[in-house]
């Protein structure tokens, strides 16, 4: 669960990229945040992974108010969320096996527990077969699906993934935005950071616009109704 | 999920030494320089101080009693300069046994047949507790009643004092700027290896890793390469100062400094060195990582 009231993020050098904005995501939701380059988005997901902590208002993530824990409680904050990023971001000496357990291993798994969980991951991402694979041997779509892995091996209540179609063609962007929706559906939160109208208006999810660092539009309908350029 | 992170610390700290062999190779040399130096001076000062000590063992200055004292009256002089805090002890001498000695020293003892012993004194040799402060426990000897005259050869205990302290005063600054060097060349090898790294850094924050977990592989690169390089500067130290010692030993003008042995002495040398590497293997890969974890 998200809930962020009259949040405001003003950088060191005088910029406002997020000027109050307040929303709430329900446990369950799939939502895509859309908006043009340099409104708030990077700035919103780095507020919500504690990456930067907010000027003034307050950010819940997961029942953790990011504006008040200690430093130390931020890795298990994290721990409640999967992030997936346009350029994948996997770990080019490791295989995809271990590229999904190093999510793992990082919070202490055991291998017992690693050697039973990757498989069923990959499986999910339909990577079963491909689990020896280096990343350069793997196709764009197939790389982000390792990244998809990654974010859901530890069973985060919440996935946010920044542009996870920015690099892939139309085909493979409509199976990736599939494979998160099935993901969704089986419980996980759901938030989509996109510029893709077409891939927006195929899916009727929740659209949070966002311009100048407010919300704009925040619609059910399912439709990508704002102009990014 | 609870593990026992410790064995992929140690495996992941010593692939980041082989990935970075160059730079790992620079930061245990420059370990290994800077303890042979720190050690040679460690070393030579405690040779110094060992010497010194001898000296304030063997040294003594010799307190003549007045002529117009008995040899009773004499004899209680010598519980004044007991009294004094620096001395060790007093011994007296009475004349007819300083002309014994005194005979005894010549080549030819008949000589001095017929010598009468009145024309020496009654005297005291006197050892020290600190032959630093000769002059001062001279100037209170000379101030007790009945002491004629004080003879003290204190321009040697001087030379070595001074020697001393401007070798404490040398090897201390010589050793804090040898550990800065080092600290910076080991904190440098890991910057490296962390930025090399840095990807899979922001990885590991990105999925929940803590602090710790992203330090203790580093540390680990750090204190192997600072304890690698104490190792072998520790053996280089010993070999070459048993092979000096030797050379030293072997000169006829030389034996009398009685250095110290390694055996005697590696135990403190040891763990010296092993601390000194540990600190700055530790510390500098420490201070490297700390902006990688900066939230």
């Amino acid at each position: 669960m998200i809930d962020l009231r009259n949040v405001t993020k003003t950088y060191d050098n005088g910029a406002k990229a997020v000027k109050g904005i307040s929303l709430h995501i329900e446990d369950g939701e799939f939502v895509f945040l859309v908006g043009p380059s340099g409104s708030g988005k990077s700035t919103l997901i780095k507020l919500l992974t504690a990456e930067l902590l907010p000027t003034t208002g307050m950010v819940l993530v997961n029942n953790f108010n990011t504006g008040k824990i200690k430093r130390s409680q931020i890795p298990y904050m994290r721990r409640t969320l999967g992030v997936i990023f346009q350029d994948f971001r996997l770990i080019e000496k490791k295989n995809v096996f271990d590229n999904v357990a190093f999510a793992m291993r990082v919070i202490g798994a055991s291998e017992k527990e690693i050697k039973s969980r990757v498989p069923y991951v990959l499986e999910l991402v339909g990577l079963e077969n491909k689990s020896h694979r280096l990343p350069e041997e793997l196709s764009g779509g197939e790389q982000q699906r390792v990244a998809i892995a990654r974010a859901l091996i530890n069973n985060p209540q919440m996935i946010i993934a920044d542009e996870p179609t920015g690099n892939l063609d139309p085909a493979r962007s409509l199976e990736i935005m599939m494979l998160l929706e099935r993901i969704n559906a089986l419980g996980t939160t759901m938030m989509v950071v996109t510029h893709e109208k077409a891939l927006v208006n195929r899916f009727s999810k929740r659209v949070i616009a966002i311009d100048d660092g407010l919300v704009i539009s925040d619609g059910m309908d399912g439709y990508y109704n704002y102009e990014t350029e | 999920m609870k593990r026992n992170n410790f064995g992929y610390y140690i495996r992941e700290g010593n692939k980041g030494i082989f990935v970075h062999g160059f730079m790992s190779f620079a930061a245990i040399c420059a370990i290994i320089a800077c303890l042979l130096i720190m050690g040679s001076f460690v070393l030579i000062t405690l040779n110094l101080n060992n010497i010194i000590s001898d000296l304030e063992r063997e040294s003594e200055i010799l307190v003549y009693i007045d002529d117009n004292l008995s040899e009773a009256e004499a004899k209680s002089v010598g519980s004044n300069i007991n009294m004094i805090t620096n001395v060790q002890q007093a011994v007296f001498v009475s004349r007819d046994e300083a002309l014994q000695d005194y005979i005894g020293q010549q080549d030819d003892p008949t000589l001095f047949d017929g010598v009468d012993a009145t024309t020496l004194r009654d005297r005291y040799r006197v050892t020290l507790l600190d032959i630093g402060q000769t002059k001062d426990t001279v100037t209170k000897i000379e101030a007790i009643s009945g002491v004629a005259k004080v003879s003290a050869h204190y321009e040697i205990s001087n030379g070595f004092m001074t020697m001393q302290s401007i070798l404490n005063v040398a090897s201390t600054a010589i050793i804090a700027i040898l550990m800065i060097v080092s600290l910076f060349i080991i904190s440098n090898t890991v910057k490296l290896a962390l930025y090399d790294r840095r990807e899979e850094i922001a990885i590991m924050r990105m999925v929940g890793a803590t602090n710790r977990f992203i330090r203790g592989p580093f540390l680990i690169e750090g204190f192997t390469l600072g304890i690698v390089g104490a190792a072998i500067a520790f053996f280089a130290e010993w070999g070459v100062y048993s092979l000096i010692t030797v050379r030293i030993q072997a000169v006829d003008t030389m034996k009398l400094l009685n250095l110290l042995p390694f055996m005697d002495i590696w135990a403190p040398m040891a763990a010296g060195f092993a601390a000194v590497g540990f600190v700055v293997g530790v510390i500098g890969s420490a201070l490297s990582i700390r902006k990688f974890l900066r939230v």
